[in-house]
């Protein structure tokens, strides 16, 4: 029965999310507030009914109610209770219902946040909002119920995919849609401008939080996505260029970009319709990531089991809102008035590199990612395109980007001065150069490039901090004053540097990992020895295990340096009972920021074990830096100027000297 | 400079970079793409020794040699056609006899082995690489079960 009434919510939520999707639009259009008022309450009811679907398919996973076809083709009785609960989404249609929870969620957001929007505006970004519901949950409701009953009901569930029975999946995909279905806000604002044929600055001073809200859940995500790949997957890669990877990346890149260019409108007025586009764009590419994900055109561990109605339905939501978005474009964006001009060296010009180099990058990406599949509709020819194809066009083009980053917040907006920052930039430089070679020295050489990679990330770090210490004058004035000046700036200036500086250490566990990782694949027998990044490692010998759904055997390795023994390490493969499957536990341990991975592999004849052995040095960097972006993101989203639908309240008087540089 | 400058210097700037992008796009696929075959088509496709290619096919039965060392020998098969594969490394979770299996690799010169540096593994119990279940549907390979087609 409450199964249900679940599924009556969502058909409930289907026709709010129609009501939603038309009628505010009309008193938007006639100036009947009554009409207009409407698509909040809407927005809200909408997410309580979602929400209370939501709830009871998470209430037969927990209960195990194996009556309903979904919970019994991924769960089983004996599995542990968070993986019930992260079970929910762990499969097509509860995923596409967490998606659909997502986006009303970020609606019923707007309708409470947005109180100080222009109410046409906010009554049409509502209305925008509840089409792009409104397909999702027609999607769920024709295509993927996860309400089907299963009558009679079986006695045990089939259990779900043992690679996604971790913490990961109970984290990974609600930050990551988060992310991608934020962007949707971003959107639907864009949308609305176009439709009212009026942009301004303070349209872009409230899409800016939006837009920073869902780039930090998408870095989040990201990283998260990354990290569990590394040490679930025990192959010890912690990005593929895999379809389903880059399907991500692409919303995040666009995003990247859209913060900068929103930011330029803010404050110069300029970029406005590229930054409208830019919004299309960004959310069109979560959609597209939703299909490559969800179609079933990719096989991957994403793409659960699919039929092929599910992907020509989810092609035509994509086909109606990325075409209508930009046909839309196509016949209003020349309403919208272009703003001022600046100098091409300027803090403008900088942010145009930015997204002139983010989104030619994207567009790297996506034809990387899409050029197989089209190649294969056309021709029939299958060919694979990975990370080598990645590594020389992304890698090689973001490269100047990363060198202009720190000139960028250096720079005066208007006109500015590249001489003078370039001498600023001097010491980050010269520390980099520095960093490069005193690594490269420990490390006892290695290629040249490593030298320069590391470099480049040290001068990212330092040249970020620049900013923050010319700002307060650290160094020239009294500490008090410096500290008085520091605490002084806006917080954005602190999310500018973290989010920066977070870069550079990124890419320094990048270059690190890919320039000096060791991996040494050995047989071992009980009492031999492997040296790895300086440790040794002794295996001691196998032993049985069994977990509630799984059987496990697991290696024992004690790891030693200079003879001293300083930790062990277990790693194991197992065997998930239900499914007949086997997994590998990687055995990871950390030493400062750099990790040792064990994989174990197949028995041999004679008691030994083929075992796997990696030295990831300064591999906690890739996902450290990732941590210092979002941090970057809180920190600027935590900003007065920029609190979502506050920026009218001013409490304390403008810090007039300093507030005013930025 | 003018306004008009300005804009020309901005727009000539961005468009010569967009141009630079594609070429090294194009540059890139003619480098790194690889192509997919199954044993059947090799016969005919005559590969230069070093191609990168990617192979698919099913893991024969009882061609499995491992527990010797860190090589691990099987051979690749569509029924039409058989290769030897050699690959140094731990396989998949899943890589099991009678299933489907990608390698990654190329042909040694004047060497019918084909040394693989990748063998793709597999997520799930049922999963068979989409490419290997086309072509070999395609060459009338009977698949154990429709469930092995995702």
């Amino acid at each position: 029965m409450i199964i249900e009434l679940g599924h009556y919510a969502l058909v409930l939520a289907l026709a709010t999310a129609l009501i939603q999707a038309m009628l505010p639009i009309v008193g938007a259009r006639r100036g009947d507030r009554a009409l207009m008022e409407l698509a909040s309450s809407a927005a809200l009811v909408c997410a309580l009914l979602v929400a209370f679907s939501f709830a009871v398919l998470t209430f037969a996973y927990v209960t195990s109610d194996f009556s309903v076809r979904n919970v019994w083709e991924n769960s089983h009785s004996l599995k542990p209770l968070i993986y019930k609960i992260s079970g929910v989404w762990g499969n097509h249609e509860g995923s596409m219902l967490l998606w659909l929870l997502i986006l009303v969620f970020f609606s019923a957001l707007v309708a409470v946040f947005g109180r100080n929007l222009p109410e046409t505006l906010k009554a049409t970004v509502l209305a925008v909002q509840a089409w792009i519901a409104a397909a999702f949950a027609l999607f769920v409701l024709l295509t993927s119920n996860p309400f089907a009953r299963l009558i009679p009901a079986p006695g045990e569930g089939k259990d779900l995919n043992p690679v996604l029975q971790d913490v990961g999946l109970a984290i990974h995909p609600p930050l990551l849609y988060l992310g991608y279905v934020g962007f949707s806000v971003c959107f639907s604002f864009a949308i609305a401008a176009l439709i009212e044929g009026r942009i301004d600055a303070a349209w872009a001073r409230w899409v800016r939080p939006w837009t920073l809200a869902a780039w930090t859940f998408l870095t989040a995500g990201i990283a998260m996505g990354s990290y569990w790949a590394y040490y679930e997957l025990g192959w010890g890669g912690w990005w593929f260029w895999d379809p389903v990877e880059n399907a991500s990346f692409m919303p995040w890149l666009a995003g990247t970009a859209l913060l900068h260019s929103a930011l330029v409108m803010e404050k110069r007025e300029a970029l406005k319709i590229w930054t409208v586009l830019l919004a299309i764009m960004t959310f069109s590419l979560s959609l597209l990531g939703t299909f490559l994900v969800r179609s079933g055109v990719l096989t991957s561990v994403h793409a659960f089991a699919t039929d092929p109605t599910r992907g020509i339905f989810i092609l035509a939501i994509l086909v109606l809102f990325i075409g209508g978005a930009f046909s839309l474009f196509a016949f209003r964006a020349s309403r919208l008035k272009s703003g001022g001009l600046f100098a091409p060296i300027s803090r403008e010009g900088a942010l145009v590199l930015n997204n002139l180099i983010l989104t030619t990058a994207t567009a790297t990406v996506l034809t990387g990612t899409l050029y197989p599949l089209v190649l294969e509709a056309l021709t029939g020819d299958k060919i694979s395109v990975g990370a080598p194809f990645f590594n020389m066009t992304f890698g090689l083009l973001m490269l100047p980007l990363l060198f202009a980053v720190p000139f960028g917040p250096l720079l005066a907006w208007k006109r500015g001065d590249l001489t003078g920052v370039a001498q600023r930039l001097f010491v980050a430089a010269a520390v980099g150069i520095l960093a490069g070679a005193a690594y490269y020295y420990a490390m006892n050489g290695g290629p040249v490039l490593a030298l320069f990679g590391i470099a480049l990330g040290a001068y990212l770090i330092v040249g970020a901090l620049t900013d923050l210490i010319l700002r307060s004058g650290i160094g020239k004035v009294a500490a008090n004053v410096a500290w008085k000046r520091l605490s002084g700036l806006p917080r954005s200036a602190f999310g500018t540097a973290l989010a920066h500086a977070g870069l550079g250490v990124t890419l320094i566990g990048i270059v690190a990992v890919t320039a000096f990782e060791t991996e040494t694949v050995v047989e071992m027998k009980p009492g031999m020895m492997v040296d790895a990044g300086g440790y040794a490692l002794r295996f001691d010998g196998m032993r049985q295990g069994r977990g509630p759904n799984y059987t496990e055997e697991t290696g024992h390795f004690t790891v030693s340096r200079g003879g001293v023994v300083v930790t062990e390490i277990w790693s194991s493969k197992r065997l998930y009972t239900a499914r007949r499957m086997p997994t590998t536990e990687a055995g990871i341990r950390t030493f400062g920021l750099s990790q040792l991975y064990v994989s174990l592999g197949d028995p041999m004849t004679g008691g030994g074990i083929v075992v796997r052995i990696w030295w990831k040095p300064l591999i906690l960097c890739i996902w450290g830096g990732a941590l210092i972006m979002m941090a970057g993101g809180i920190v600027s989203l935590s900003d007065r100027r920029l609190r979502v639908g506050a920026p009218a309240r001013a409490r304390r008087a403008p810090r007039i000297a300093l507030g005013a540089a930025e | 400079m003018t306004r008009k400058q300005k804009r020309l210097a901005i727009i000539g700037g961005g468009v010569s970079f967009l141009i630079a992008a594609a070429f090294l796009v194009m540059f890139a696929f003619s480098q790194t793409v690889a192509y997919f075959y199954v044993p059947g088509d090799l016969e005919k496709a005559s590969l230069a020794p070093g191609t990168r290619i990617r192979l698919g096919g099913l893991v024969e039965t009882g061609s499995l040699k491992r527990g010797e060392g860190k090589t691990v020998t099987f051979n690749v098969t569509d029924t039409l056609g058989t290769v030897p594969v050699t690959y140094t490394g731990i396989l998949p979770d899943l890589f099991r006899e009678g299933q489907g299996v990608v390698a990654e690799g190329a042909f040694v010169a004047d060497s019918p082995i084909f040394v693989a540096d990748t063998v793709l593994a597999k997520h799930d119990e049922t999963y068979m690489p989409k490419d290997v279940a086309d072509r070999l549907k395609a060459q009338g390979v009977a698949l154990s079960g429709k469930e092995n087609i995702q």
